[in-house]
């Protein structure tokens, strides 16, 4: 097997009293589509918020290429977030102020691109999902899904390595749940992306090369080939 | 619906007679199809032949009914052998499921790896079929999206019986 993209060990991690992981161990390879299953509560959500280090966990390490996400200044792992990392979030994942095609640009912006070819692009990955008839309306202007489809789009804007997608498809119909998995899997294999995805679908989870079910903080199963 | 399995597994649990295994069998499983007596006889007689019980002993009125049916070595190792091995992806899976989970309470089997075994079967079949749905026309599609849904259904089920087990435990506890 190839050497793993990410990488966590025994994560625990508690919000007070309450323990939301508790021993969470697993491998993401270069490419990877890697589902996450289990019970609501069960701490998908916070696995994938460490594995991004957006959270960093009381113990356990996680790392990235090699290097420990945990151990990095805040700075760095911004920075390595921003260029590295796509993301779609279960709640809130676009910037309130701003249009659904300037929130897609705001990836390639932070990067140095110019306003023009950065909204161009936007556009595009608008066009993809099928939402560009949203673009120059704000987050609280959309439906939910219409959200979630910009959600995605910013993801994979920039050509992330790796995406970390929760419930992607959780406010949208069968047809456009299909058109996002397609897109999120089209980047896998056609840039060699690494997927993270957290869904309770199984026609979703059916699209990954392997799930991992989470129960009570830690793995409790794993479904390959 | 596995008729013979699920007797077996009733008579795993403890002996019974034929009237009392029909009893038990029509509480939990036969709602709706309630077991006719040959079925029972019929069904015995065969798990007998393969060596899977045997006949304990009969009750004073000697009737066919007061027969005590119990399960043997070979019997155990068939149930292993059925509670450890999932189910193909067939139609109408529901019942022989949870038939394997209320037996699997009874008996004192982890019901969460019954469960858990199944969900792997179902997850990697439905993994194949959205494989073959790229790059194929779209009444191949369809096809492929009834049967991904019908598995989902499947799924789902078990999802929400895992998360119920302990009730459950607690309602079929014998
Ligand atoms: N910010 C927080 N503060 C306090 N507790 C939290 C916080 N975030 C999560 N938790 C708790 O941690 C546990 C795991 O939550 P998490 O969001 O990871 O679950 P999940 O598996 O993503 O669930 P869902 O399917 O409902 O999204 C839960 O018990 C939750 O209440
Ligand atoms: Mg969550």
């Amino acid at each position: 097997m190839t050497e793993p993209l990410l990488t966590a060990r025994d994560l625990h991690l508690s919000f007070g009293e309450s323990s939301a992981l508790s021993g969470a161990s697993i491998d993401v390879a270069p490419g990877e589509v890697l589902a996450l299953l289990g019970p609501s509560g069960s701490g998908k959500s916070t696995l994938l918020h460490c594995l991004a280090g957006i959270l960093v966990p009381d113990r356990g390490e996680v790392r990235y290429r090699g290097s420990r996400l945990d151990s990095l200044s805040d700075d760095l792992r911004s920075e390595l977030r921003r260029g590295d990392f796509g993301f779609v979030f279960q709640f809130g994942s676009l910037v309130p102020e701003l249009t659904a095609v300037e929130n897609v640009a705001l990836p390639l912006r932070l990067s140095g691109h110019k306003r023009r070819t950065a909204e161009a692009r936007a556009l595009e990955w608008l066009e993809r999902l099928e939402v560009a008839d949203v673009a120059r309306k704000r987050a609280g202007e959309m439906s939910g899904g219409q959200g979630q489809r910009v959600a995605v789009a910013r993801a994979l804007v920039a050509g992330p390595r790796v995406v970390f997608a929760d419930e992607p498809t959780g406010a949208l119909d069968s047809l456009n749940g299909e058109l996002v998995m397609d897109l999120l899997i089209g980047a896998a294999r056609e840039q060699g992306a690494s997927i993270v995805l957290v869904t309770h679908e199984p026609r979703i989870a059916a699209y990954a090369d392997r799930e991992v079910v989470i129960r009570d903080g830690a793995l409790a199963a794993t479904v390959t080939a | 619906m596995s008729v013979p399995h699920t007797l077996l597994g009733l008579l795993e649990v403890r002996a019974r007679h034929g009237y009392d295994l029909k009893r038990a069998y029509d509480a939990h499983f036969g709602q709706d199809r309630p077991l006719k007596p040959g079925q029972v006889y019929a069904t015995l007689g065969r798990l007998e032949r393969d060596g899977f019980v045997v006949v304990r002993g009969t009750g004073r009125e000697g009737g066919p009914d007061r027969t005590t049916y119990a399960v043997t070595a070979e019997g155990v190792t068939d149930l292993d052998r059925w509670f450890a091995e999932p189910e193909g992806p067939a139609a109408y899976l529901q019942p022989v499921l949870f038939a394997k989970v209320v037996l699997a309470l009874q008996s004192g089997r982890d019901a969460v790896q019954v469960l858990d075994a199944q969900r792997a079967e179902h997850l990697v079949t439905m993994r194949d079929l959205t494989a073959r749905k790229s790059g194929a026309d779209l009444d191949r599609v369809l096809g492929l999206d009834f049967a991904l849904f019908h598995l989902e259904a499947d799924l789902r089920w078990l999802e929400h019986t895992a998360a119920r087990l302990e009730r459950l435990a607690a309602e079929v506890a014998s």
